[in-house]
């Protein structure tokens, strides 16, 4: 097994395993967006660029605040309300100050640049989009329209409707 | 690169996870959340399969897994504004005080 293979497994499925073993949902929420990651540095290692960037985009940017969202959205009374900041500021200034830095660091001490420039271009990214254009034309139509039928379904169930009230008990 | 069954077996893990945070957990929420960690470790075999093919420079692997991410976010589309109207009809996420289906 590959040193970056166990680390990735590793993450992921310690990630999954808080996603749903934590008791809080928003540290679940916060693991899945862990485990999403983790799956998506997965893909990378397999050679699949744009699924990973699909990944990132689809999963983590809106599905994971997607989820968030609505977390926020239904909190019930057992829900205990929270001061919103980590409580010794210091740590979260620190953290960032540390990622901060260590970015910073990365970029002036850089080695060389050329060094991470791919040899040539994705030809698999644009044989990808001739496919989707040509011999799977109907299946991306159809998935388009899937995601539009879902997106106004969404907005009707969800549409507050005046008597959908809770009742009185 | 890994060997195939090493992915697979991560792959395994992850709907393995999905599959106990469905079964075991109240919170409508969690639950999706493991719907999504199922179909995550679908999409992983999808492109292990892919890579680890006869064909690697076929990009129906690719394809495939692209596909199901994008019926993936139509689901939870719904599925989380299924949540918001149980909890505007319930005042309450968790599944098992949800009992009757009459609106």
């Amino acid at each position: 097994m590959s040193a970056t293979f166990a680390i990735l497994a590793t993450w992921t499925v310690l990630a999954a395993l808080g996603a749903m073993a934590l008791r809080k949902p928003v540290h679940a929420a916060l693991s899945l967006v862990g485990a999403l990651m983790g799956v998506a540095f997965t893909y990378l290692n397999l050679g699949a660029e744009f699924i990973t960037a699909v990944q990132v985009l689809v999963y983590v940017g809106a599905v994971a605040i997607l989820i968030v969202f609505v977390l926020q959205l239904t909190r019930g009374e057992g829900v205990e309300g929270e001061s919103l900041a980590v409580q010794p500021a210091s740590l979260g200034l620190g953290i960032a100050l540390l990622v901060t830095g260590g970015l910073i660091a990365a970029v002036v001490f850089l080695p060389d640049w050329r060094a991470a420039w791919p040899e040539k271009g994705d030809v698999a990214l644009k044989r990808l989009g001739e496919v989707l254009m040509n011999r799977y034309v109907v299946a991306l139509e159809a998935i388009g329209l899937l995601l539009t039928i879902a997106m106004i379904g969404a907005v009707l169930i969800a549409l507050k409707r005046p008597d959908s009230q809770p009742p009185e008990s | 690169m890994a060997p195939l069954h090493q992915y697979l077996l991560l792959s395994l893990l992850l709907f393995g996870l999905g599959l106990a945070g469905v079964m075991t957990r109240r919170n409508g929420l969690i639950t999706l959340m493991g719907i999504e960690l199922m179909l995550n470790a679908a999409n992983l075999n999808f492109i292990a399969f892919w890579r680890h093919g006869p064909n690697p420079d076929a990009v129906e692997g690719v394809l495939l897994a692209m596909f199901a991410i994008g019926v993936a976010a139509a689901e939870v589309a719904v599925g989380l504004a299924l949540v918001i109207a149980i909890f505007r009809r319930f005042r309450t996420v968790n599944l098992d005080e949800v009992q009757e289906l009459k609106g």
